[in-house]
């Protein structure tokens, strides 16, 4: 799969380590250059310096034909604006848009938008824990080593 | 009117000045501590502090009651967040923003936002008026009726300098709006003549810029 994230942060790096590694072809988008620092040193994607609201900066990223797309900068309405630019305008299957803001997250959930809002599920699942409830997520070492084996299965190289 | 204003730089603050001194309601919100501090002492009740963005600050100001948002910060995102918050939570008959990146335009029409001003794209436009290549200056956009509002100065030569306005054969979906000559405002009737160098404003759809250009003999 072609994947175009904006956003090289703690999350954006992970999640373009974790795609990379899974074989994908990802381009990462961020303002700053020191931000790809994050990356790994085998990364094999794309790292594209600029701003990701501007059409110029995605379609060099090959928006045109990324199959999917995902905002994770700092920035609510950035990542906003830039997934309605790569749902509306460059018609991208699959969009997924993160927004801190829970209020804001649900009205553009309900204009569309697939949206992902860290506050609410942080909350919860630190809610949960507190409770002893907690549920089992996976490590980023258990994610890796997840992907190595499907990896193995699937015949693919890395 | 109620008028709520996104935004506290320049454009917000003579803006809200500017429309306060019509005799309209208005509310200019701006997030920054310090500026919100300046811009209070002299606007005072007028101002108020808060993110323009948050649901909570518009709901707080009565967004549901603004007859028009305006979002004017210097960041395109934060102002398209601001007209849709507005639209779709809040149910605001009419939003305008300004666009930063004249190349935002097309986005902002497509995400529901009624009209966009780009001071980069009308600068720009008077750069190449000036350098008189084009004499045609697209000046706003308002989109829920498909109409460019434009600024053309008639040159010696076009076909129209001197003709009267019912002469002149105009696209249907045109209109000319106001003529400036000498620095005195016409508007003009049918009955107006139109000479070379007049300033003109128009109205035009969106898809007849190009008759209307024609028409008016601009340089393209």
């Amino acid at each position: 799969m072609k994947i175009v994230i904006l956003g090289c942060g703690r999350v954006g790096a992970t999640l373009a380590n974790i795609m990379d590694q899974a074989g994908h072809k990802v381009s990462v988008i961020d303002y700053s250059s020191d931000a790809f620092q994050r990356l790994h040193s085998d990364f094999s994607g794309e790292t594209i310096v600029g701003n990701g609201v501007d059409e110029d900066i995605l379609i060099r990223a090959g928006i045109q034909n990324a199959d999917a797309f995902a905002a994770v900068t700092n920035g609510d309405n950035r990542n906003i604006m830039a997934s309605q630019i790569a749902k509306d305008i460059f018609h991208v299957k699959k969009v997924v848009c993160r927004i801190y803001d829970p209020i804001r997250e649900s009205t553009y959930r309900d204009l569309g938008l697939e949206t992902i809002c860290p506050t609410v599920i942080g909350a919860e699942m630190i809610s949960q824990a507190l409770l002893g409830k907690a549920p089992a997520i996976p490590t980023l070492p258990e994610i890796s080593a997840g992907l190595a084996t499907e990896k193995r299965s699937s015949g693919r190289e890395g | 009117m109620y008028i709520i204003i996104g935004g506290g730089g320049d454009i917000g603050y003579y803006l809200t000045k500017t429309l306060l001194g019509q005799g309209h309601e208005v509310l200019l919100l701006e997030k920054n501590p310090v500026r919100y501090q300046s811009l209070s002492e002299e606007l005072g009740q007028a101002v108020m502090r808060g993110d323009a963005c948050e649901a909570r600050t518009l709901a707080e100001v009565g967004a549901n009651r603004a007859d028009v948002v305006i979002a004017v910060t210097g960041e395109d995102e934060d102002n398209l967040v601001i007209c849709q918050m507005a639209k779709r939570r809040f149910n605001v008959g009419r939003t305008i923003a300004r666009l930063n990146n004249p190349k935002h335009e097309q986005i902002f029409q497509k995400l529901g936002i009624d009209s966009t001003v780009s001071p980069t794209r009308t600068i720009l436009s008077l750069i190449e008026l000036e350098l008189s290549s084009a004499n045609f200056v697209p000046i706003m956009t308002l989109k829920r009726a498909g109409l460019d509002i434009i600024e053309m100065r008639i040159s010696p030569d076009s076909p129209v300098a001197g003709k009267l306005l019912r002469q002149i054969n105009l696209p249907t979906n045109a209109s000319i709006a106001l003529i400036i000559r000498d620095s005195q405002h016409i508007f003009p009737t049918a009955e107006t003549r139109i000479l070379a160098d007049d300033e003109v404003y128009a109205l035009v759809g969106r898809d007849e810029e190009e008759a209307l250009r024609k028409a008016l003999g601009a340089i393209s």
